[in-house]
């Protein structure tokens, strides 16, 4: 069947079976493998984008759920070179050892203070209770979100 | 994993997916945000030849002051209520345990009406509809119908929900000068509930759900009828597993499970005031 969303801005549309999880029409058919697949049972995050400006595990949605919707995943962030003020935090505060947790990681972290823009630290740590770090670089992925939540408070 | 192949048909209102599930029965599944069903489409678990989804039906999402009760539309997701005033102020054992489903990503998609037709025991709002003694409202070819919760939840992931049948609204008692207190019990933050206990106290009624302490979402009765009786929280609590068989798993054993059922309902009276 025909699903079609926007992407980044880019408006998409591939012929998919109903079964076709978010994150593959992402990856395999849309080409954007920047939204990496972890546990595969909505446990760590790593898949997590933007489903009309909201975080979701796309492991844990069809396609077809978001047909006709807004999707925005980690290589929608930054604006041309300029890296998006999460983005940017995470790099100044090391907020990554292996990488592979993330994107979602971000991808949360921009969710979370979209829903609470001045988060204390533990508003921080269980917002982001649906991403796992394997590398448990939780520290530094903390200070990274209230570094960018800081900035945005002072207009940066 | 992917989900065994299945048609898909979008639902455009209720009542079409009324007719939806009367023209393909057993063979169909209803789709809300999909985080119980997709999981189990997954593991492959369950895999229904025709998904009606009925994610895109806005006239079933929503709160509303129902006079002595909350009305709660069954695709309201757990973020939503989450954060709803009404709730909260009305009925804030509910908002406490939607707060405490999955982790943000789940609650964003997740629906009340998804997460009880799942029928799981290892369920947070189950057992807090149990202790606030909802009502749910189920559509079917023989026209609606209001069932208890009581009645609700029949065994291990099965209600009282027929094949042809779609929940549609929740009815939650207000409660606002009520106690209460949500108690989950597990190891890490997004995980389902060891053991849980979702307490209410209004007055000299009392309710308790519990969550993981048998096959299906079960209330403490023992507990609610010696809080009645005047029993303090303590000597209430110790009977929360009484009656009741609780899963063994890697998590938990049935003893530890019934240590926690007694804690977690201590510790709940006493925080809700009893």
């Amino acid at each position: 069947m025909q699903v079609s969303m926007t992407i980044n801005g880019t408006r998409v549309s591939l012929d998919v079976e109903p079964r076709t999880l978010l994150v593959h029409y992402l990856r395999d058919h849309a080409g954007l493998t920047g939204t990496n697949i972890g546990c595969d049972t909505s446990s760590c995050g790593a898949c997590t984008v933007h489903l009309d400006g909201e975080a979701v595990k796309s492991c844990t949605v069809l396609a077809v759920q978001a047909d006709d919707r807004e999707v925005t995943t980690i290589e929608g962030l930054a604006d041309g070179d300029v890296l998006h003020p999460m983005q940017q935090a995470f790099h100044e505060c090391h907020a990554l050892q292996c990488g592979y947790c993330t994107p979602g990681m971000i991808m949360a972290a921009v969710s979370l203070l979209d829903e609470v823009p001045n988060p204390t630290e533990a508003d921080v740590r269980e917002g982001l209770e649906g991403n796992l770090c394997r590398c448990t670089g939780y520290h530094n992925i903390v200070q990274a979100v209230l570094q960018a939540a800081a900035d945005g408070e002072a207009g940066l | 994993m992917i989900p065994a192949a299945f048609d898909y048909i979008r639902a455009d209102s209720a009542g079409h997916a009324l007719e939806l599930l009367a023209e393909h029965g057993d063979g169909a599944k209803v789709l809300a945000g999909g985080h119980s069903l997709i999981p189990l489409m997954k593991f492959r678990l369950a895999a229904p030849a025709v998904v009606v989804d009925i994610g895109r039906l806005t006239e079933l999402s929503y709160v509303r002051d129902g006079g002595d009760h909350l009305a709660i539309g069954a695709l309201t997701r757990h973020r939503d209520i989450e954060v709803s005033g009404m709730v909260g102020s009305q009925a804030g054992l509910l908002a406490a345990a939607a707060s405490k489903v999955g982790d943000p990503q789940v609650r964003h998609r997740g629906t009340i009406g998804g997460s009880i037709a799942h029928g799981d025991p290892a369920s947070d709002i189950p057992a807090a509809l149990l202790a606030l003694r909802a009502t749910m409202v189920v559509d079917g070819p023989e026209g609606r119908r209001e069932v208890s919760c009581d009645d609700f939840f029949t065994g291990f992931l099965e209600t009282a929900i027929g094949e042809q049948d779609l929940l549609t609204e929740i009815r939650v008692p207000k409660v606002p000068d009520a106690g209460w207190s949500f108690q989950k019990f597990n190891r890490r933050a997004q995980d389902w509930a060891i053991v849980g206990a979702a307490v209410l106290v209004d007055g000299a009624s009392c309710g308790v759900g519990l969550v993981n302490m048998d096959s299906r979402p079960v209330r403490a009765a023992g507990v609610e009828s010696a809080v009645a009786g005047g029993a303090g929280a303590a000597d209430a609590a110790a009977l929360a597993a009484d009656g009741l068989e609780p899963p063994s798993d890697l998590n938990a054993g049935v003893e530890y499970r019934q240590h926690l059922a007694r804690v977690l309902t201590r510790r709940g009276l006493e925080e809700a005031g009893a």
